[in-house]
């Protein structure tokens, strides 16, 4: 099991519930995972999202493994100039 | 050596990483030779104008082209009838590329003609007739927030508020960061300062305007050559726009005359091929300077509310900030990364930022160096100047007490790996610049500033030629030197001196898909993909050195330039130089190129601390800045001179926002002063020399612990500077642009508060 923080409006849209566990072993399955449990996020997630795996965060990298034990966050897509 | 191999930058010897050669795009650019956006042509080539919205909010009732396609030579117009929507995701883009039922700004494109001449198509736009209905307006997010606002668009209910709204309104969204109860850490405080701030929309100021020529054949092959900051992503959103299919359109960036994250967004592109393609010729479409601040994006402009609370001891116990910034006439302002960036610094357990995405009659926001992150730090970094004069403490040691290190939970989520706050806070403060005494009507400040740095998707490849020199292929357009530090990555890497490899920014149909070129990703995720493909590149010259001696490749190893057997046991054989290796390269085995594609990730975060001393004229108001000094964390600088430049580039373009850059609306809705006479960015008269400093914290995620450095230096200034100004001026001041008006005022209001009754 993986412990999963949502941050930003992305936890409002899981009803709240800003710290979750789900059974995930890359980007893809706890995306996929936290959808079907909370389908508002269906949108947002179709928008874009960023994974911060033990602080380093990923964009659109489904296949990143996450390894056991380690801080993943949920961050809306983040982009620069 | 395998990419995940990390060289320690601590201890590690590079041989070229950190030096300063020359620019390999140097001489282009001063003779004259470098061609930039309007310098494409073709043959047959027709210009294009656009016609231009004068309202700021107007339904369109009717457009009628029929005596503007009657002018003798008239080839082409466009309306929004020629773009079809498809693509929700990009339905703003479209609509903002040319207006469909409302204009929603002064300057929103309307029509377009393209024809033989410049001086036929300005014509052809006055026999354009539009039917328009004016509509009130709304240019300030204030007031665009209040009830009863001038609505843009009647189906906006604004996402992420519980429960959901009825009704319409400007505001888009909501969101929210943060941990702990801010409340219950203001009750821990000795003193707690609270006060709003305002800052003015500022453009990126690129001194090359958008720019571009389309040419679409008969058989649907378009080519595009632009001025852009990514032109996979110009050739993908054009491609959906226009309904073209990606593969027949060919898109080659041109170098580029700044861009500071305005050029990641598509303006006059979608409309030079759709007129290319009606009129059968090549268009080339320029943007006049007015066009550019009517019509392209500036940032946010911002009203923002932060509450801060401290202990006498320096320990911050609850922090708060409410952000409202007006994207234009979109949604999609950068106020989450405000609201997440606005604590970043700061080791916090009690923070809260909240965040408003509101839309106005203004042009839709581009992104500008951190979008969101200046003005959020513009006031957060002010209040806690503020809290450090009331408790008696020096601002440095302040910022020092409180600054996120390894392990802390930064304010918008994840726990930092390693960074270098610390560290730039304490090079600060051992800098000569903090202990120079101050003259007259001058003040100090100090601010501390965070941006997140981004990867992204990168290809990269890498062709060993037959004299053994390299061409490095990249698809990120150079917009901060990275041509010269991908060239020394590769010679790094191969062993071979910095001018046998020759980088190029490669066309669309060239080279497998690259991200735009932003969010401080080029030096991080192509660096590490040119890393990758040297390394690919190695195992193929090893081989070919490995089947010429008749051994296993494992018993070859690379070093300094050449292959050789890894031990005596291997073998007796005379190393094999790169050229060597090369110049037999068809008979080993044909061409050697390396290759590597990725969706880089890791991008470490960087932090940088501002220094800057002000001169306020009490007379005037008007502000001079007469010493600066830059300190970030690099993590490691590829090449310092372009990192120097980098950070002297963002404490300037703060500068300019701090202190004289800001649109004026007049009642109308028309934005008054478009273009440079008017809008002031800083001249060389202007600044002082800025000097830096370079930290270097490895990130851990590059394997030379590479961070991006192009972002980061703009969040402090805006700060820094305040606080040097309210020192110098004996006032706080709290709404940027702190222009001479602005400041008198300021003095002025301190000197009648001041004053007993009569």
């Amino acid at each position: 099991m993986v412990q999963v923080k949502l941050s930003g409006p992305l936890k409002l849209a899981a009803g709240g519930k800003g710290e979750l566990e789900i059974e995930a072993a890359n980007i893809r399955q706890l995306l996929d995972r936290l959808c079907a449990d909370h389908p508002k996020l269906k949108p947002m997630f179709d928008r874009g999202v960023a994974v911060a795996i033990d602080g380093q965060i990923y964009r659109d990298d489904w296949f990143r493994p996450i390894p056991a034990g380690s801080e993943v966050v949920v961050l809306p897509r983040m982009s620069g100039g | 050596m395998p990419l995940d191999a990390k060289l320690d930058p601590a201890t590690h010897h590079f041989r070229l990483v950190g030096t300063r050669p020359l620019r390999p795009d140097g001489v282009d650019k001063v003779t004259g030779r470098a061609r930039f956006g309007a310098d494409a042509s073709a043959p047959g080539m027709l210009v294009a104008r656009i016609l231009r919205s004068p309202h700021a909010h107007a339904r369109i009732r009717a457009i009628d082209t029929t005596k503007a396609a009657r002018l003798p030579g008239v080839k082409a117009i466009v309306t929004s009838a020629d773009f079809q929507p498809g693509d929700p995701a990009i339905h703003d883009v479209l609509c903002n590329v040319m207006a469909r039922d409302k204009a929603l700004y002064d300057g929103h494109a309307v029509a377009a003609v393209a024809a033989v001449s410049a001086a036929i198509a300005r014509k052809a736009l006055k026999l354009i007739k539009v039917d328009y209905e004016v509509l009130p307006h709304v240019t300030d997010v204030d007031e665009a927030m209040k009830p009863g606002a001038p609505l843009l668009h009647h189906g906006m209910k604004t996402e992420n508020v519980e429960p959901a709204p009825k009704k319409a309104s400007n505001v888009a969204s909501r969101c929210e960061f943060g941990h702990g109860d801010p409340e219950v850490g203001f009750k821990q405080a000795d003193v707690v300062v609270e006060r709003r701030f305002k800052t003015e929309a500022t453009h990126q100021g690129y001194i090359e305007p958008h720019a571009c020529l389309a040419s679409v054949g008969s058989d649907g092959q378009g080519e595009l050559w632009v001025c852009t900051q990514g032109h996979y992503m110009v050739r993908n959103t054009c491609a959906a726009l226009i309904g073209m299919d990606v593969s027949k359109l060919r898109v080659t960036a041109s170098e580029i005359g700044g861009g500071f994250g305005g050029k990641t967004t598509v303006f006059i592109e979608p409309v030079a091929l759709a007129l290319s393609r009606k009129a059968g010729k090549p268009v080339k479409l320029v943007m006049s300077r007015e066009e550019v601040f009517r019509a392209s994006g500036p940032t946010s402009s911002s009203s923002i509310d932060v509450k801060i609370g401290v202990t006498r001891a320096g320990r911050i116990t609850g922090a708060l900030a409410d952000i409202r910034m007006q994207g234009g006439a979109f949604a999609g302002s950068p106020v989450e990364l405000g609201a997440m960036s606005a604590f970043a610094c700061y080791d916090l357990e009690h923070v809260k930022a909240v965040g408003w995405d509101v839309v106005t009659n203004r042009p839709k926001q581009a992104a500008y160096r951190a979008p969101g992150a200046p003005m959020v730090a513009f006031a957060v970094e002010s209040v806690l100047d503020e809290l450090a004069h009331k408790i008696g403490m020096d601002p440095v040691e302040l910022r020092l007490k409180n600054a996120a290190k390894e392990g802390t939970q930064s304010s918008y989520g994840p726990k930092y790996k390693r960074i270098g706050l610390g560290e730039c806070l304490e090079a600060a403060r051992q800098h000569p610049h903090y202990k120079a005494p101050l003259g007259k009507n001058q003040g100090r400040g100090i601010a501390a500033g965070f941006w997140f740095n981004f990867g992204g998707q990168t290809c990269v490849s890498l062709n060993v030629n037959i004299d053994g020199t390299v061409v490095l292929a990249v698809g990120t357009p150079d917009i901060g030197g990275s041509r010269a530090s991908m060239c020394m990555i590769a010679a790094e890497e191969l062993g071979i001196e910095y001018d046998k490899v020759r980088a190029i920014v490669a066309d669309t149909s060239s080279l497998g898909y690259n991200d735009i070129s932003e969010g401080s990703r080029v030096t991080f995720s192509t660096g590490l993909a040119t890393i990758a493909a040297a390394r690919d590149a190695i195992g193929k010259l090893t081989a070919r050195a490995a089947k010429t001696w008749g051994i296993s490749p494992d018993a070859v190893v690379w070093e300094n330039g050449h292959a050789r057997p890894s031990s005596p046991n291997a073998g007796d054989f005379a190393p094999l130089s790169l050229a060597e290796i090369a110049k037999t390269a068809g008979s080993t085995g044909g061409p050697i190129a390396g290759h590597y594609e990725v969706n880089a990730g890791g991008a470490g975060v960087s932090f940088a601390v501002h220094m800057a001393d002000a001169e306020v004229d009490p007379e005037t108001g008007r502000v001079h800045i007469t010493r600066y000094t830059v300190v970030q964390d690099a993590g490691k600088a590829v090449h310092p001179s372009y990192v120097e430049g980098q950070f002297q580039g963002g404490a300037a373009q703060g500068i300019g926002w701090a202190i004289n850059e800001e649109y004026f609306y007049g009642q109308d809705g028309r934005l008054q002063n478009p273009g440079f006479l008017d809008y002031r960015i800083p001249v060389a008269s202007d600044l002082p020399m800025i000097d830096t400093v370079i930290v270097e914290v490895p990130n851990p995620g590059h394997p030379y612990g590479v961070r991006g450095v192009g972002e980061t230096s703009i969040v402090p200034p805006l700060a820094a500077i305040a606080n040097a100004v309210s020192a110098a001026a004996g006032v706080r001041l709290t709404e940027l642009p702190m222009s001479p008006p602005r400041v008198l005022a300021a003095i002025d209001g301190a000197v009648a508060k001041k004053k007993p009754r009569s």
